[in-house]
């Protein structure tokens, strides 16, 4: 019997979260799993617009931001249930994102990526700005997630949720590729004249997987808020924009498994550079710029070709 | 009324000409390669801070001004030899992810070696404000302005006047051609480099006596020159003074008028709309895909 290898991929995947459990020992890893997890899939989302689709975006933190606050908003504020305030949030950041997709998408490369940073940047400054609402600067408390009156608690029953959901977007990510859509989407990234003439709608395209991946991140931010249990602003910010780009592109740009990859790396990263005081930046900036200059399609990809050019 | 709009007019300019300096090195570095340097901001701070600390050191101010423009010119022939060459022609969002990692280690770097402090420098010449029309002017304004001017003509000389300035806007036009007829295109981008952190660096050092510098400014600032340079359209030089200068004004008449909460976000929100209408910028060229 022969598989796909994204099927065995997604087999893989799901048998890692399945098994990771066992392996871990503590609630601080259990806490590091389930941020690899959300930032996968966020990245497996935005990856769809970035890698497949070849249209960049530095706002996506914008719409992670509405999520997250929107359901700490309506639920702790307005007293919402927690599922209706995610779905709030999502269809909020649907029609946001909708909106701004079409003019936004006809640009190109670097005015592109400027419409998209200016998008969050402005995003992210109303959040910090309208105190009264989001607590400004000094953020706000986030109540627990709760369905049908049962409560997610504790870093287990989180990821198991979490996990759940990075399987939920691995797969539809992977079908979508697989189906006519994507590889419409393919063609558009290696040429859009080509592609429209070929009978595609590419600008309709281009706006749904806009759509698709900036409710992926909404979605995200509201599962985020609740389990943290406390927001600050910056998680709209310019900077978390540039590390979901990054999770992307160095994971490999067109690669589903290559985005989770990114997103692991990109959450132990920080943790492993605490060793070096004060030094995190800096030694933070040259692996990004390292992995960029000598692994420029990304870790997945290179190590891919590596093994094909070995067996071959 | 209308003291209070020429004083609006005087901060914008003033903020405006630091802006246009800013976009005029994107601009720059845009044009000899196709890269967008998002490390610009950081060569703003490496000239804003360096100056004030060497003054502090006990550096004579003029002296201490020039070593802050080399040390500002030599990072960013650093950055370029270092992440931009040996990254080649890889695709955009690979070398804004390079150059953010640029910025990223240039940030560290200062608040490793400089510290977290706020700095301010000394006003060039004195703290006495000017009073026109009922508005003030501080003396400072007038020589980030003077100086903008300044290095505006000397730049529309270089670019005019000399082959050298020739062969970079020759490199822009057509890098295969260029390097045809015997020009060293990698020696130009080079030389974009180091000039654009030095222009980077003199805007920063000229606004550092008006509002405090530290090691993080540089994101922001950087942004702005940025939104200054995409608003007049990616490697047009007029279309980078325009720009910054307009962002400038655009700011301050939104701190005073509106909010000063959301003036930050006002040069994003014009972006957007200028984008919306007109996806080249104010004077970019309209370019047309070959198939």
């Amino acid at each position: 019997m022969t598989m796909k290898p994204t099927t065995r991929g997604f087999l893989f995947l799901a048998f890692v979260l399945a098994v990771l459990p066992l392996a871990l020992p503590n609630g601080y890893y259990y806490d590091l799993a389930i941020r690899m997890a959300i930032n996968a899939s966020i990245a497996v989302g935005l990856n769809l617009l970035i890698g497949y689709t070849g249209q960049i975006s530095l706002g996506h933190a914008g719409f992670f931001g509405i999520g997250a606050y929107a359901s700490a908003i309506l639920t702790s504020r307005y007293g919402l249930p927690s599922g209706l305030a995610l779905i709030i949030g999502a269809v909020a950041t649907a029609v946001l994102a909708f909106a701004v997709a079409r003019p936004i998408l006809k640009l190109k490369g670097h005015y592109l990526a400027m419409a998209t940073l200016g998008l969050g940047i402005i995003l992210s400054m109303v959040i910090i700005n309208e105190t009264e609402l989001t607590g400004g600067p000094d953020g706000m408390p986030v109540d627990a997630f709760s369905l049908f009156g049962m409560q997610i608690v504790g870093e287990q029953a989180w990821y198991v949720v979490v996990a759940l959901i990075l399987l939920l977007v691995t797969r539809a990510a992977l079908n979508l590729i697989d189906a006519p859509a994507g590889r419409a989407l393919q063609a558009i990234h290696g040429a859009e004249i080509a592609a429209r003439v070929a009978g595609v709608d590419t600008t309709s395209f281009k706006v749904r997987v806009f759509v698709l991946s900036a409710v992926v991140a909404s979605v995200m931010g509201s599962i985020t808020a609740h389990y943290v249990g406390f927001l600050t602003p910056g998680v709209a910010g310019f900077f978390h924009s540039i590390e979901l780009v990054t999770m992307v592109v160095l994971g490999g740009m067109a690669s589903v498994f290559g985005s989770i990859l990114g997103a692991v790396v990109l959450t132990l990263l920080p943790q492993l550079l605490s060793a070096f005081e004060g030094w995190e930046t800096v030694v933070f900036g040259l692996i990004l710029m390292l992995t960029m200059i000598f692994l420029p399609r990304g870790i997945l990809p290179t190590l891919r070709l590596k093994f094909a050019g070995r067996a071959a | 009324m209308l003291s209070e709009l020429l004083q609006f007019l005087f901060s914008g300019l003033t903020v405006g000409a630091m802006y246009a300096l800013a976009a005029v090195g994107f601009s720059l570095i845009y044009s000899a390669s196709g890269v967008i340097n998002f490390a610009q901001g950081e060569f703003i701070m490496l000239g804003g801070m360096s100056a004030a600390l060497l003054v502090q050191a006990g550096v004579p101010l003029p002296m201490a001004i020039a070593l802050a423009v080399l040390v500002a010119a030599a990072a960013g022939l650093i950055v370029e030899k270092l992440a931009i060459e040996p990254a080649g022609n890889s695709e955009v969002v690979t070398l804004v992810i390079i150059t953010i990692g640029a910025s990223l280690t240039l940030r560290g770097l200062a608040e490793v070696f400089l510290g977290k402090g706020n700095h301010a420098l000394p006003a060039f010449s004195g703290e006495d404000p000017l009073v026109i029309f009922g508005a003030t002017l501080m003396p400072q304004s007038l020589w980030v302005m003077g100086v903008t001017i300044v290095v505006v003509l000397a730049l529309a000389l270089f670019f005019g006047r000399t082959a050298l300035g020739k062969a970079v806007l020759a490199t822009s036009c057509n890098k295969l051609a260029a390097q045809l007829v015997g020009i060293n295109t990698r020696f130009i981008l080079l030389l974009a480099f180091g000039l654009s952190a030095a222009l980077g660096a003199v805007g920063g050092i000229l606004v550092a006596p008006m509002t405090y510098t530290s090691y993080d400014v540089g994101i922001m600032m950087g942004l702005k020159g940025f939104v200054a340079a995409t608003l007049g359209g990616l490697g047009s030089g007029v279309g980078a003074i325009v720009g910054g200068l307009l962002l400038g004004i655009v700011e301050a008449m939104t701190a005073g008028y509106i909010s000063s909460a959301y003036k930050d976000a006002m040069p994003f929100v014009l972006i957007l709309l200028i984008l919306f209408f007109l996806p080249q910028g104010l004077f970019g060229k309209k370019t047309t895909d070959r198939v």
